[in-house]
Parts: C-alpha cells; structure tokens; sequence
C-alpha cells in the first residue's frame, strides 16, 4: 500500500523539482521495437545529463492505437512534448494543417541538415510554410521476400514484374500446393495493394494520384486493380486473421513462397528468427518496382505549446543528428535518411537499402502516412474491404475516387 | 410514509423535522444529479450537437485547438445511409441486428436449458452452477482472447471432430466472408413498415378478442391502419427509393465465431436469472396442474413458462443492450479492421480517431444511442410504473 503512494509522491516531488528539464516523448514503439528507442534516449541522456526523458508509448503497430490517444491528448490541450508521427501527410494533414506544429526551419538550417537530407524527402515533410518533423529513419514498403533455398526447391526464380508471377510463378507453385503469396489482415493487403499500384502506373503516375491530378477511377488505375484482384488470387485464403509476422512466418516455414512486406520484416527475421540476411532470406524490389524506393518515416516534430520548448529541441536535435540516428536504426533495422551515416554498423540488408535509397527513385507510401491525409489513408480500408467482398476493380476504383472527391486529395 | 400515513400534505410540508430531512436528502443527491447532469446527459447533448455539425469535414479545423464548427443539420446522417462509402455503416447495422437477435436468443434457450437442468435437483448442484456462471465474471477481453486461439482455422474448435474419429472441420469462424440471407437495402422499408403494420392487425385483433367488440371503432381504426402499412408494405413502398441501385447486405458468417463466445460467456447470466425464477414457481402450483394431469411438458408449457415471463423480458433488455453496444469482444477477437465482423460501435471509434471524420463519429454515436433507448426506455417505463403501483 504505503509502496505505490511513495512512489507517487516522489514522482511528484522531482517533477515539480526539475519541472523545467523533462521531455515527455510520445511513440509506439513498444515491444520489439522498444530497445531501438531506448538506444537514442541512451545517446541523448549521455549529451544531457540534466534532462530526464519520460518515455510515454502506447503500443500497436503502425500506431493505430497511439495515434488515437494522442489525438485525445492534443484535443484536450496537453500536447507531449514531441510525438512519433509518420513524415509527410499524415503529420501535415492532421496536425500541420490545423496549425499544432512549429516550423523546424531554424533547426535544419543551424544543424546543416538542408544538405544531409535527401533533397526529394525535405520536399515531402515540408510545406510553404516550412518543415514540419524531424525523420530518424527510413523504411521501404516494396520489398518481395522469400527462402533462397526453397525457391530453388520449387523450382521458380525471384518474379521481375506482376505478368511473369501470374503467368509461370503462381501456377507453377499452387501446382506444388504452396501459397504463392502470403498475406494478413487488412493493413497487409493495402500494403500489397500500393505495391501492386506502383508496378502498374509507375512512380509518375502513381504520384498523381497523391496531387489529385489522377482520378482513381481512371482506366489506368482500375487496370492496377484488376491485376491487384488477379495477385489476390495467389494468395492464402485465411489472411484476414493473420498478423504480419505471421504471414511472414509462412514463408520461413516453406507454406508460402513470398511475401511483400516493409522492411521492418528483415528486422522480425533477423533479430526475432535469428536468420541470417542472404541465406536465411532474401530479398528483391517487389515486381515491376526495382529502381523505385516507397519510403516512409518516423519522425517527430515540435508540438505548439510543447512542455519545455528549449529541451525538446535538444530532443529533436539529438534524434536527427548522426549519433543518434546511427544508434538507433540498426537495432531498429531501418536505415537513416541522412546521406552520411556510418553503414558499417549496419547488416547486410540494411546496407543493400542504404544504397537503393541513395540511387532509387523515391516514392512515398499510402498505408504508412507518407503521401495521403489520414482520412483518406483510413477510408482505404474501406475501400480494400468492399473490393474484397465485391471482388470488382470498377467499384473499389469508383469508391476510392468517392473518398478522394470527398476528402479533397492532393488539396 | 407509514407512520405519516392520513396526515395532510401541507402539514407535512410544514413540520420542521420533514423539512430538515428533505433538505438533507436533497443535498445527498445533490452530487451526483449534478455529475448525472454533466457527465451524462451534458455530453450526451454535445455529442448529438457535434453530430449535426461539420466537425472533420476540414482538415484545417478537424485538430485545431479551438476547431470551428458549422451547423450542417442531418447532413451526416443523410451521409451514413445514402452515400457509397457508408455502405459499411448499413451492413454494421444489420450485422447488429442479426448478432441481437441471435445472441438473445441463443443466451436465453441456453442460460434457460441450463437453469431447467439444474432444477432437477441434481447432485453437487452448486458446483455446476458455479462452474456455469463463472465465464459471466470473465471480461469480454478475455473471453475474446481465448475464443480467438480455439477458433484459429488450424486448431482449437476445428479439431474437435477428429476427438470422434470424424475429418476435421475446415470453417474459417472469424474471417470467413460468406453471406447468407442476402436482400436489397432498399426493402428495409418495407420490412420495417411491415413489421409495424402487422403489430398494429396483431393490436387491433387483441383489442378485439379481449373487448369481446365492445370498442369496435378504437380495434376497427388499428385494423385499417394495419391493413393500409401492410398492403403499402407488400406494394414495395411506392415513393421511398433509399438508394439508386441494389445493395445487398446479409448475414455475415463471421458472425458465428463471435455469438458463440458471447453467448458461452453470457449464458451462465441467464440461467442464473431464470434458477431464481424456476425456484420462485411455488410447488402447489406444479402440484395442482400435476393433479390436474397435466404432462410434465405441460406443467413448463401452461405453469412455469408463463411465470419466467418478467424475467425473460429483464434478460432480453440487459443482454439486448449489451449486443447493440458489442465493442470489445470483437475488438479482441477479429479486430476493427475486418468488415466482415464490423459492429456500428468499431466503425465510430475508427471514423473518428483513425479518420478524424468526429462529425460522423458523433452521428454513428447518437444511432446508437436511439437504438439502446428503443430497448431500454419502454424497460424503463413498465419498471417505473410497477415500482408507482407498489
């Protein structure tokens, strides 16, 4: 009894002690990805003695959960001190937009960052009005995984584009009783669906699609669909109750021979599975994608009215300087945005998305925040949900273009 | 009141010690008719205000600190049951629907069956009824977690036919997307205005047999009514087109995983109500309808079941409640994101904190809230009204 109230009043006690030196950081990264925050708070408590970090997470992938606590917490006007946010439209549709954040310009003049960050991603966390997060890592969407050694089994090769999987690689395959490809819930499948839809229209028009200046219902898009409704017959039929590790595990397991996954798969594979990059899995640009990067990020931003502005930009800093972010990504199994990182501490995986990141063209990633508001980005289910009870391209285009109409894409 | 009893009201008002005891009772529910107020009823106003308002529609306002709202009247309710988009938010009501029914009616046979076994005087009685009610004490979260492991297709309820040497079940309980049941959204109205035409002939014919015709204008007027909603009703609604094109919408399967773990949790509830109720069934009366010879088939049919009727009625407004505002057993077990098992309830949580969209969320809320009021407030009133009686 007495324990707990002690505990309390201690807590109390130090937070009205050094009330002017705690940052309070808001994130979703609990769990597998908890060490990897832990590793930055590290870096930062060793430049920052003085400055206790409150570690505030609310756990479930993608966010799902955090981001609707956090929306009641800015609602009610007590904004953490910083929030873990998807760069780009999901930071700027929500919260730039409706004027929560301060601009970060200074910051990324004064730290040099105009020149470590790539040019095209400065772009897409900012608006006129400035820069909005600060990214400290960088995931791919597009990326086919599979066993080397099964494939060879099975007798298929790595599919370069979606005609050569639904043609020879699919049949070939369910001829032998394996999944072609394994998928989960809902979220994987849209997942797939932006892989899919980047094939097909290529990076510049499904960059249009973003700006609004390419209707979801035009021709060229329900053909992705349809090709998206001739993949989804590749795949395993009980996805809905799957996570994605799960899905992921099919194919470990040699059930399924592929599976499009973001790259925070090769870190469940590498630290959770204990494989090794290369051997234990491959790893290709999902078909018809290769020399396209669909990034997303996790970054966080300065909320108006944070709690002790002056040390959650010491924060901020932190997570975008090079220490912080080379400590960081290999154990996140991500890799950082800035050009100048030290990839020797990086696995073999990473360093291979290391130099596509620097090479590629760079796309951005619907599911995960990077180029749609979350209205839009949360209707896609909807959408993915009524193509796979209709199982029609006509209507899943005509109602993704009702939602985009409604929401006012690329406004 | 009994020691008062035949003293005139205004003395009563006078008498100084009267007073001092209303004062005081006034100021011990002073507190909580205030957080009633605030809490309940204040924010049960804001969120039909917020309802009506575009709360959501402008990603400029949807977040801001102080976001300003515009009046838009019904606009969101319009929205839920005529847009393309919405057409999840149809299929969660009639996935409510059929979960109702089907829940009320599996916890009450069961929780029913139960409480007649029990009945039979059987040994170590209080163990099986311990042993029945317990899952009740379980939270949903629970229950959800562990109905969600044994009805994995791989596993769990799906093997149990090998237990008998019979081949495995294939049934994908929670992710199936199989329909039955199928009909056109736009004969709701019929079935509704239907529904409402035959409890009228139902009315007027009951006013009729009870009455012996002594009213006949009062049953002749139900009657007609009747007749005209059901002969509009059979026509098709003539003048009420709710969409432009067919929509059909079923009887989610997925469903079946669900209603199975609400109702193994929720009927030990039941039967425990209805074991009071069988044990408050005097002996005289089995007696005197056994004496009467009376099967025992028909001593339950003519004798108990008529008497379980007060209690049937509480259970069905408890459980029905419970149904309509169904959010965690599912969230637990499918998720909200499968629409296959997507209650009105998920669907306000996701519109309004996944989408921003709290205008929606709001009016999705405030459809709830006349759905439960429908079951809850005639509960209410008949209660009222005994509890006045006594």
């Amino acid at each position: 009894m007495l324990k707990p109230l002690a505990a309390i009043l201690t807590a109390a006690g130090m937070t009205l002690a050094t009330a002017q030196s705690e940052v309070e950081i808001f994130s979703w990264w609990a769990g597998d990805e908890a060490p990897a925050l832990e590793a930055l708070i590290d870096v930062f408590e060793a430049e920052n003695p003085d400055i206790e970090i409150i570690n505030a997470t609310v756990t479930g992938g993608s966010g799902v959960n955090a981001r609707a606590v956090l929306k009641t917490r800015m609602l009610g006007g007590d904004p953490p001190s910083s929030f873990q946010v998807h760069a780009g439209e999901e930071l700027i549709g929500t919260w730039v937009t409706a004027d929560r954040m301060e601009d970060l310009t200074d910051l990324f003049e004064e730290q040099g960052w105009m020149d470590v960050f790539p040019e095209r991603m400065i772009e897409q966390i900012s608006t006129e009005d400035g820069i909005w997060s600060v990214p400290v890592n960088i995931h791919r969407s597009n990326v086919l995984w599979y066993v080397p050694g099964n494939l060879d089994e099975w007798g298929v090769s790595v599919p370069a584009d979606w005609d050569e999987f639904l043609g020879e690689t699919c049949p070939t395959l369910q001829g032998q009783g394996v999944t072609p490809l394994a998928i989960g819930q809902n979220w994987t499948v849209q997942h797939l669906w932006e892989s899919v839809a980047l094939a097909e229209l290529g990076p510049e028009q499904y960059g249009a699609l973003w700006d609004g200046s390419l209707a979801f219902n035009d021709p060229a898009v329900v053909d992705a669909f349809a090709t998206f409704a001739d993949v989804m017959e590749c795949t395993n039929d009980d996805f809905a109750g799957l996570s994605w590790q799960q899905a992921t595990d099919r194919v470990v397991g040699g059930d399924a021979a592929f599976n499009i996954m973001g790259d925070w798969a090769a870190g469940y594979m590498t630290t959770t599975l204990e494989l090794e990059p290369g051997e234990g899995f491959g790893w290709a640009a999902s078909p018809g994608t290769d020399g396209h990067f669909m990034w997303l990020s996790d970054s966080f931003g300065l909320p108006v009215g944070a709690p002790n502005r002056d040390a959650t930009i010491e924060w901020l800093r932190v997570a975008g300087s090079k220490a912080g972010q080379d400590a960081f990504n290999p154990v996140k199994g991500s890799i950082s945005p800035r050009l100048d990182s030290d990839l020797s501490q990086y696995n073999a995986y990473l360093q291979s998305a290391a130099e596509d990141w620097s090479s590629d063209v760079k796309v951005g990633s619907l599911v995960h925040g990077t180029v749609a508001k979350e209205t839009f980005m949360s209707e896609f289910a909807t959408v993915i949900e009524i193509f796979l009870s209709t199982g029609s391209a006509e209507s899943a285009a005509n109602a993704a273009q009702a939602i985009a109409t409604q929401v006012g894409l690329g406004q | 009141m009994g020691t008062l009893a035949g003293a005139h009201p205004w003395r009563v008002w006078r008498d100084p010690l009267r007073q001092n005891d209303r004062i005081t009772a006034f100021l011990m529910l002073l507190p909580s008719v205030v957080l009633l107020a605030v809490f309940v009823y204040g924010f049960i106003g804001r969120t039909v205000w917020v309802s009506m308002t575009n709360w959501g529609a402008d990603a400029t306002q949807a977040l801001a600190l102080n976001p300003q709202l515009e009046f838009v009247g019904l606009g969101n309710y319009r929205k839920l049951f005529t847009s393309v988009i919405d057409v999840r938010f149809r299929q969660d009501l009639v996935n409510t629907f059929f979960f109702t029914l089907f829940f009320i009616l599996g916890t009450l046979a069961l929780g029913l069956a139960l409480a007649m076994l029990l009945d039979r005087k059987v040994r170590f009685e209080s163990v099986f009824r311990t042993i029945f009610l317990f899952p009740f004490a379980l939270a949903f979260i629970v229950t959800g977690t562990v109905w969600r492991w044994m009805l994995q297709p791989q596993g769990g309820v799906n093997i149990l036919p090998e237990l008998v040497g019979l081949p495995r079940l294939n049934f994908r309980w929670i992710t199936t997307r199989e329909q039955v049941w199928q009909f056109d959204w736009n004969t709701v109205p019929a079935f509704l205005i239907g529904a409402l035409a035959a409890g009228l002939l139902w009315g007027a014919w009951q006013a009729w047999r009870l009455q012996d015709g002594r009213k006949p204008v009062r049953s002749g007027t139900l009657g007609a009514l009747g007749a005209i909603g059901l002969g509009y009703a059979l026509l098709g609604t003539p003048g009420i087109q709710l969409l432009p094109y067919p929509e059909p919408h079923g009887f989610n399967l997925a469903f079946i995983g669900i209603l199975l773990a609400a109702i193994w949790q929720m009927s030990g509830y039941t039967m425990a109500l209805y074991l009071a109720g069988l044990r408050g069934v005097p002996e005289e009366l089995r007696e005197a309808a056994r004496t009467d010879g009376a099967s025992e088939f028909q001593v339950y049919r003519h004798v108990v079941f008529p008497l379980l009727g007060p209690i049937t009625l509480s259970a069905m407004i408890i459980l029905g409640h419970i149904s309509l505002k169904i959010f965690d057993l599912i969230w637990v077990m499918a998720g909200a994101d499968n629409a296959t098992t997507d209650v009105p309830a998920l669907l306000m949580y996701l519109r309004s904190f996944r989408a921003n969209q709290f205008a929606e969320g709001a009016a999705i809320a405030v459809v709830l809230l006349l759905l439960v009021a429908m079951v809850i407030v005639p509960y209410l009133r008949s209660s009222l009204r005994g509890e006045v009686r006594r």
